[in-house]
């Protein structure tokens, strides 16, 4: 139990998913223009991701990496077969949601296509296989891995509501002072790294 | 033959992945600690557009309009695992540095957005070109963030010491906010000059990727917000 909550917190704060591993960058850059909209998007990562890092967990458990088929040895396939996993799962949640759960998918249905190919998602199913994580483990890092998006993306968003109201250089409008803002998060996250 | 180099001026200069059209943020920001590391994830990436480039444009006829995207994911992730292996069998150092960030390539905006607005509708011939010139771009502008990151954060250059003893490296540069400030000033670098360019009347690209916002792409629903929107002279016709 200590474990787990140990690599949540770790990978949720102090190795924050997109101030320290630079994954996801594309909508944190991109769809983080107001609160709701970020927030949106953040659960709508926290719900793939955690879906994702489930079923990824039990292709490689059962299939990939299990020594009954071809030794083991098909590991090899790991990126090929996730990336198309987590495509196919996106489709799929996405259909679900649509017939069973109109509530939640008026919520997140406009940002699940959106992360289809998000690399956070293909670099959670990654890492999860190249540490060694069970499935339940995986699935808790996975899910504290997109908590942490979520919370940088929210952030983000409440800092830039307010940056629209200042005076920047005219060569600093638009990207330039997103990521500016983005660095001084990452120096701001650093001082996670005293948890662990 | 004129065709194909201008493609590789295009990639290089006219429509730069990395500072003109912002495609490919996430190794752009991850990778570039030092300037070898940004050579090694350049030619990785290279390598990989140039193949699934080629595959792609001969498939082009073959390949049916509704299933493209997961072909032509399948095609990259392929490539990808290729150059994966490759690299850590003959560069082990630079597998170990770059780590997670190669299979990451598959989902690289750079590839897929050349696949689905190049390579698919353009011959092979062009098309390899184009993902010449594409990566060789990608991979100057990986290799510039990661002199000006090395310089100043470590004092050296393709670890070469540049920098006198007397000089203390600033290390918050090769950790990972020292990359946003880097890309943060090279963009708003590129901003200046593109306002004083288009004051002047001229014609400029616009940033298409990831960094311009999904939302603004029109092809999102196509790429899942991971992919370049349409290129520059398709987009003059739409107007």
């Amino acid at each position: 139990m200590q474990e787990l909550l140990l690599i949540a917190v770790g990978t949720a704060f102090v190795n924050n998913v997109v101030l320290s591993q630079f994954l996801g960058i594309c909508p944190f850059l991109g769809v983080s223009k107001n609160v709701k909209t970020a927030a949106g998007m953040g659960s709508a990562v926290v719900f793939v991701i955690t879906i994702a890092s489930f079923v990824t967990g039990l292709i490689y458990k059962f299939i990939l990496g299990n020594k009954n088929i071809m030794g083991g040895e098909l590991d090899y396939l790991n990126t090929i077969v996730f990336i198309l996993v987590i495509a196919a799962l996106v489709q799929f949640v996405e259909m679900f949601l649509k017939k069973s759960m109109p509530s939640l998918y008026n919520a997140l249905g406009v940002y699940l296509p959106l992360i289809t190919t998000n690399c956070a998602v293909l670099g959670v199913a990654l890492t999860n296989v190249e540490s060694g994580y069970g499935i339940l483990t995986g699935v808790v890092n996975g899910f504290a891995t997109a908590f942490g998006f979520l919370i940088a993306i929210v952030l983000m968003a409440g800092i830039r509501e307010k940056i629209e109201y200042n005076d920047i250089s005219e060569s600093f409008q638009g990207t330039p002072i997103v990521l500016v803002t983005a660095g001084l998060m990452a120096i701001a996250f650093f001082g996670f790294s005293g948890l662990i | 033959m004129n065709s194909c180099a201008e493609r590789i001026y295009n990639g290089l200069i006219k429509e730069n992945p990395t500072f003109v059209l912002m495609l490919g943020m996430c190794p752009t920001l991850a990778v570039t600690t030092s300037a070898i590391n940004g050579i090694g994830m350049g030619l990785s990436t290279t390598a990989v557009l140039v193949m699934s480039n080629m595959l792609i444009s001969m498939l082009r006829k073959i390949i049916p309009d509704s299933v493209r995207m997961p072909a032509f994911i399948v095609v990259v992730a392929s490539f990808v695992t290729i150059v994966d292996f490759l690299l850590e069998g003959f560069v082990p150092s630079l597998y170990d540095s770059l780590g997670l960030y190669i299979p990451l390539i598959v989902v690289n905006c750079i590839i897929l957005g050349r696949a689905e607005s190049y390579a698919s509708k353009n011959p092979v011939l062009p098309s390899i070109f184009d993902g010449i010139g594409m990566g060789l771009g990608f991979t100057l502008g990986l290799t510039c963030i990661g002199i000006v990151r090395e310089l100043i954060g470590a004092g050296q250059v393709f670890g070469f010491q540049i920098m006198p003893d007397s000089y203390q490296p600033i290390t918050i540069f090769i950790l990972a906010p020292g990359a946003f400030f880097v890309l943060a000033c090279l963009v708003a670098l590129q901003n200046k000059l593109k306002n004083s360019a288009a004051k002047k009347g001229k014609q400029v690209a616009r940033a298409a990727g990831c960094g311009a916002g999904c939302a603004a792409c029109g092809n999102r629903a196509a790429c899942g917000g991971h992919m370049s929107a349409l290129p520059a002279d398709e987009k003059e016709k739409e107007e």
